[in-house]
């Protein structure tokens, strides 16, 4: 906590139950995300990232703080606005960037694109772009994780508008059930795709209002502020590793750029995003750090090393050749290849 | 050596999957207290205990999607949509899911489950809980599909499924249910990918599936006794892998083909199988190939109606006859 003194603000780090290290990784992590979800949007301008692509510009408090309270072993499962996610886990710019941009050292080599990151090796176990898909197989991973008894969670993220699908149904109900360790997270950014989630939803608050129809506690918070989601996120962890079941976090946020490339978002309503910046999660973030007396220039130091990453990413995407035509038929069968027939 | 019903041969063959690797679990609307509601899962509950034999709430979608996260995750789950005419309500799972995710991470996830679903009609039940649905699985990439005809390919392809590391789906017939069969003693694993001849003969193929097979091998003898043609049935059991192997080297010695289908007339497994045949076999053939399979029409409840759409051994018979021109 800060107290004023007639000199300075001076941090009081004893009362802290987050601690400067970890604060810069909250810090660092969404500095990452911005920037290469930035350079996602530049590189769309100059027609190198094909296909389509959801930016979680705005969003990155969320994916930052549950990529930084996960542990190893911890499994992710993300949507289409999956990259965030991703990142937040430790992979790296330039295999999202690569498959952004279909190239050979994409992440899936070009085989999934933009909706479907995956890293297994990261604990990233795909990203869904049905809506409401992964929420069952989520639960299916924290099945394994209850069965094996390994204490691992399963962290699953979604938008508003996934609440309105059925499969978020059956997932919580399943999930509660059976007492599974899946932290269910709705990203409320306002808008499912083109429309007001009001407009759509007989709650004000889609997705903990229904919480309680599961047996769940009703939990709201603030998806702009990295300390928040944190906390929150580990409050949910240490429930699920001591077999108390799944929680469902509705996370309000909103998101800068419209729901995809094809968007500009013009159904928002005059001064919302701007209202919205005020509270951009990275400003809010490092006017936190310091109050905590981080002084600006590890801020802008942390700035500029990952800009330069990312700067060399984007270097090495562009470098890189699409891919081969024989990875075509690999993989469609477990046994590597795609024969149906004798 | 002992003789069981298909159905019985369901639980067994679950049974020996569950007791060799503790990775296997099964669960599914009603498996668990009830055995099934086609009581084909009668006993598991109580050799397996509720950790790994477990009732779902009717959530189909959370069934196939958790059966997917954990074999994602080092489970062998199986996982049973009671009629195949629900697959509609999870098809997300059976289309877009289990099948593409190796290929769209380009080899990163597996997705070694068994979905085992009641398949076809006989029962009355009419047009949604009657229906063979074996053709919407075989035309997605991704996935394999097998449809036993009796009790001992039951267990033994079963097996095979739960040990493949592909996603299997498992049609079993509910008109087969309560037909007996020898099945040998101890383990039992079959292979995947392999049509089986049941009845030798020089004059035409015999392609069937599940149900159509004893209607297939009923016509046989039929049409030898009667008409003095002696066809060769070839059970397909498996759509994918699909074992054109054994079909074309059939369709060498006989030089005509038929296929016998219950699902509807469009793109049933016989379209494809006899596509293939002309483009590979067609100079081996002395005619053309003919479909026998029920009209394109959704399946009425009444017993009287349901008999007339679905093949019979005298319409078998009646078709192969007259095609043969005998």
């Amino acid at each position: 906590m800060a107290k004023k003194t007639a000199e300075a603000t001076v941090l009081d780090r004893s009362n802290d139950d987050i601690g400067e290290a970890v604060r810069l990784e909250l810090y660092r992590k969404q500095q990452v995300i911005r920037q290469a979800e930035q350079r996602a949007y530049d590189l769309f301008l100059q027609n190198l990232v094909k296909g389509t692509s959801h930016l979680s510009l705005g969003q990155e408090a969320i994916a930052a703080a549950f990529g930084t309270a996960m542990r190893p072993g911890d499994l992710s499962f993300c949507t289409y606005r999956g990259h965030a996610h991703t990142l937040a886990r430790g992979v790296s710019v330039e295999s999202v960037l690569g498959e952004l941009m279909q190239r050979d050292n994409g992440l899936m080599r070009g085989k999934g694109g933009s909706m479907h990151l995956t890293s297994v090796e990261h604990g990233v176990m795909g990203s869904y772009a049905i809506i409401g898909a992964h929420l069952p197989i989520a639960c299916g991973a924290a099945l394994t994780a209850q069965y094996k008894g390994t204490g691992d969670v399963a962290v699953c993220f979604f938008g508003d508008g996934t609440t309105n699908i059925g499969a978020f149904h059956e997932a919580l109900n399943f999930a509660a059930i059976w007492k599974l360790p899946v932290v269910f997270v709705c990203e409320n950014n306002l808008y499912m795709e083109y429309t007001a989630i009001h407009e759509v939803t007989a709650v004000k608050h889609p997705a903990a209002d229904r919480a309680a129809a599961y047996g769940l506690e009703r939990i709201v918070v603030d998806g702009n502020d990295a300390d928040a989601v944190y906390r929150t996120a580990q409050a949910a962890f240490a429930k699920a590793r001591a077999g108390d079941g799944p929680s469902l976090i509705e996370c309000l946020t909103y998101r800068h750029s419209g729901h995809s490339r094809a968007d500009p978002a013009k159904y928002r309503p005059e001064g919302e995003l701007e209202r919205w910046k005020e509270r951009d999660p990275i400003k809010v973030y490092r006017e936190r750090l310091k109050s905590f007396g981080i002084a600006e220039s590890v801020m802008t130091s942390i700035d500029q090393e990952v800009a330069r990453m990312v700067d060399a990413a984007t270097e090495a995407c562009k470098a890189a050749p699409m891919p081969p035509e024989d990875i075509l038929f690999t993989d469609v069968y477990a046994d590597g290849g795609w024969a149906w027939r004798n | 050596m002992a003789e069981l019903t298909y159905r019985d041969a369901v639980a067994r063959g679950i049974a020996q999957e569950m007791a060799r690797d503790d990775d296997v679990i099964f669960f599914g609307e009603d498996v668990a207290k009830a055995g099934g509601v086609f009581k084909a899962t009668v006993g598991l509950l109580d050799q397996f205990g509720p950790i790994r034999v477990r009732d779902t709430p009717i959530s189909e979608q959370a069934i196939l999607g958790a059966a997917m996260g954990a074999a994602m995750t080092g489970l062998k789950p199986i996982a049973e949509i009671m009629f195949s005419d629900f697959l509609a309500v999870c098809w997300d799972y059976v289309a877009n899911e289990f099948p593409k995710s190796r290929y769209m991470t380009n080899g990163q996830v597996k997705c070694p489950l068994v979905v085992r679903t009641g398949n076809g009609a006989g029962s009355r039940f009419g047009a949604q809980h009657s229906q063979s649905v074996e053709n919407w699985c075989m035309m997605i990439p991704g996935l394999k599909v097998v449809a036993p005809s009796s009790p001992a390919d039951v267990v033994g392809l079963l097996a095979a499924a739960v040990r493949d590391p592909d996603p299997v789906i498992f049609f079993e017939h509910k008109s087969l249910y309560a037909v007996k069969g020898e099945v040998p003693d101890g383990e039992i694993v079959d292979t995947l990918g392999t049509a089986k001849i049941l009845r030798p003969g020089k004059d035409a193929t015999v392609l069937a599936l599940a149900l159509m097979v004893p209607r297939a091998l009923a016509a046989a003898e039929t049409l030898a006794a009667e008409h003095g043609i002696e066809v060769e049935v070839v059970d397909v059991r498996s759509l994918v892998p699909l074992d054109m192997q054994t079909i074309l080297g059939s369709v060498g010695r006989t030089h005509r083909l038929f296929t016998v289908e219950e699902n509807p007339r469009l793109c049933g497994w016989g379209a494809e199988i006899v596509s293939i045949a002309v483009e590979e076999a067609f100079y081996d053939m002395d005619g053309p190939p003919v479909r026998i399979t029920t009209p394109h029409i959704p399946l009425p409840a009444a017993d009287a109606l349901e008999d007339m759409v679905l093949p019979t051994p005298a319409r078998i018979v009646e078709t192969i006859r007259r095609s043969l021109g005998s």
